[in-house]
């Protein structure tokens, strides 16, 4: 595959499980400073495209280039270094640690063994943890134990301590998703300051939540895409309101 | 700043309760049971301090990192092998063991039939050489295995049994390979060390201080660890792996270095369990000693560096008494004992020194309250913690930050109950 000026170049991205293609030949390119979201029903594969961009699964065939680099290749931990940033489903944070520490623990030096004994909190990351924690509206509570903030600070939280690492490519899974419609609104807000300086990837069901973040939407069923474009032009898809968003 | 603020103020120490609770240990350590008991009973403290260095290792190993090693009893072993190795040879020179058919090889082998000292055995003849094969040997057979576990990402209670197995697989070996290794007696009959008697009772004193020495370095060691990013990452390890695997760490190196220094901690309280004890034998390597360790921390308190401490004395000097009387009963008590702490007290008697602490108001600078005061609680827990703390602080006085905690709470709620009305609504 050649060398494109895309982010993100998936080509022919498939996986089987025991025969079953959960992504089948799936082809998608992101721009630079692009939002994207994936739609689609139950099972059309779209947290496992999220699964197999951030190495969680394998590919069975299929390239997937960040940046020009190869990604199928590479372990988990690589492809975060190399700025891929993935929040999952389920509000994934440290419950046992302060948001200043999950914020902290997110900064991206001393990653290795050693590196972390020797880690000093120095003024830059002081800096950098205040100015997320006022990205992600949680400034007030950075000396809070993180387990008693809401459902939906846990999910901000998540994407702050992904904007630690000040990541090229951000993909969020449901980021929304138990949330106040105040706090969707914040969210749609704060996705929309964030895709400034990256590229976005977005999962997300609610679409009028869709409709106020997306640059392009792709529609995803059963491992391929259904279609891809604005979201009016989806939204007057025949095929999409067939599959998906007829009922 | 004067010396006890500096203490106060460093991370390491953990604050003002921190560094009390340090002081306290070492008291009771360095000056009240040298003062208050006779030199066979403080031998046998001494005994028990060595188990400690096994619960300050499981500490971070278990309570922080959430990685259940029943198989501690392999390093004890190890370190306290190689130490009796050394030992057994200076014990074995060729003027007290000439009634041997071969002398100048220790005892056992000349039984077994061995004509000639086996190859590994002859560094050992080194004071240097074993010293240094003490911490790198268990480190290094730590490494294999953490290496040959975590990278394959084998994890929670199948690592456990297959600790557990390699116990049981090393203690069989000793005792089957009896020419190399004493078999099931051990090693017995150590005298000095570099000519120096240490059965006597100067060299008990001695020893005594020395292991209380090193464990109070274990204990820094840890505690230096635990302050760090490194004792940040365990902790999140232990709550969300994947997180921080796609946070960018490579975990297996985490856990398999962690897993190393818990080996090697171990391995130094075998070593000084031989010194003081004067013998070495397979039943500290199997897997009821290594449980009997876990156990020993946990009632201490998984968490709690100084908690393990007194569990591993409290836990022993219970196993002492009730062995003498009831020889019968311990284990059963000691089931039950492990039982009620992972069924009532999951935290220890650190754990219940915290509660009474916080109830108390004891150690808290009014600054102090609004945070936690230990990171390891989990988020229950953490938040039964917080209310009493807000409460107490209510009661005491009313200053900023004990009312901004409270409206926090409220908020919080209000937000919950919402966001379960949305969806309410939308299903």
């Amino acid at each position: 595959m050649s060398n494109t000026d895309f982010v993100l170049a998936v080509e022919d991205l498939t996986v089987s499980f025991d025969g079953f293609k959960a992504v089948d030949s799936l082809t998608m390119y992101i721009d630079k400073n692009e939002l994207r979201v994936l739609v689609g029903p139950n099972g059309a594969g779209k947290t496992t495209v999220l699964d197999l961009i951030c190495g969680k699964t394998k590919s069975t065939a299929g390239s997937i280039k960040f940046n020009n680099t190869e990604l199928t290749k590479l372990s988990e931990h690589e492809i975060v270094r190399s700025g891929v940033g993935r929040k999952f489903q389920n509000p994934s944070i440290y419950e046992n640690l302060t948001v200043y520490q999950n914020l902290e623990v997110s900064y991206p030096k001393g990653r290795g063994v050693f590196g972390s004994l020797t880690f000093k909190r120095t003024q830059e990351v002081e800096d950098r943890v205040r100015k997320v924690a006022a990205d992600i509206m949680l400034t007030e509570f950075l000396d809070m134990e993180s387990a008693l903030l809401s459902h939906g600070q846990k999910q901000w939280l998540e994407i702050g301590m992904l904007l630690m690492q000040e990541p090229e490519l951000l993909m969020l899974d449901e980021p929304v998703a138990g949330m106040s419609a105040k706090e969707r609104d914040q969210t749609a807000d704060l996705l929309n300051r964030i895709c400034q300086n990256r590229s976005v990837i977005v999962i997300e069901h609610d679409m009028e939540f869709v409709k106020k973040i997306a640059h392009k939407v792709t529609v995803l069923h059963q491992g391929k895409i259904l279609a891809e474009g604005p979201m009016e032009k989806v939204q007057a898809d025949e095929k999409v309101i067939e599959v998906y968003l007829g009922h | 700043m004067t010396l006890w603020e500096k203490m106060k103020a460093s991370p390491v120490l953990g604050g003002k309760e921190g560094v009390i609770g340090l002081a306290v240990l070492a008291a009771v350590i360095f000056v009240i049971l040298p003062l208050s008991v006779d030199i066979f009973r403080l031998n046998l403290i001494g005994k028990y301090l060595t188990y400690a260095f096994v619960a300050v290792g499981l500490v971070m190993l278990w309570g922080h990192g959430g990685i259940l090693s029943l198989g501690q009893g392999i390093f004890f072993g190890l370190g306290g092998y190689a130490m009796a190795m050394f030992l057994k040879l200076e014990a074995s020179d060729p003027e007290s063991t000439k009634i041997q058919s071969t002398p100048g090889i220790p005892d056992f082998m000349d039984w077994n039939q061995l004509t000639a000292l086996p190859w590994f055995w002859e560094p050992f003849k080194s004071l240097p050489f074993t010293l240094i094969a003490v911490l790198t040997i268990p480190a290094l057979f730590a490494y294999i295995i953490g290496y040959a576990m975590f990278k394959r990402r084998v994890g929670g209670v199948y690592f456990s049994i297959i600790t557990q197995a390699i116990a049981l697989i090393l203690s069989i070996l000793i005792v089957g390979q009896q020419g190399y290794t004493g078999g099931v007696n051990g090693m017995t009959d150590l005298r000095t060390m570099l000519g120096w008697d240490i059965r006597s009772d100067s060299a008990k004193y001695i020893l005594y201080f020395v292991n209380g020495l090193l464990l109070f370095g274990a204990i820094f060691l840890s505690k230096y660890i635990m302050s760090s990013k490194f004792g940040m990452l365990l902790l999140a390890m232990r709550d969300k792996e994947e997180r921080v695997r796609f946070s960018g760490y490579d975990v297996s190196n985490f856990k398999i270095f962690i897993f190393c220094l818990a080996a090697m901690m171990s391995a130094v309280g075998g070593a000084m369990f031989t010194l003081q004890v004067g013998f070495m034998s397979p039943s500290f390597v199997g897997i009821v000693p290594s449980i009997e360790m876990v156990i020993f921390c946990a009632v201490g308190g998984r968490a709690s560096l100084i908690g393990a401490v007194y569990g591993t004395l409290l836990v022993n000097y219970g196993k002492t008494v009730f062995s003498e009387t009831y020889p019968e009963l311990w284990l059963f008590l000691m089931g039950g004992l492990f039982i009620s702490v992972v069924m009532f007290f999951p935290n220890g008697l650190a754990g219940i020194w915290d509660k009474l602490a916080t109830k108390y108001g004891w150690f808290k600078d009014k600054a102090e309250v609004a945070k936690k005061p230990e990171v390891s609680t989990s988020g229950v827990e953490a938040q039964v913690v917080l209310t009493e703390t807000t409460e107490t602080m209510l009661a005491a006085d009313s200053t900023n930050t004990a009312t901004k905690a409270p409206r926090k709470r409220a908020s919080k709620k209000d937000t919950g109950l919402e966001s379960s009305k949305m969806r309410g609504a939308e299903a």
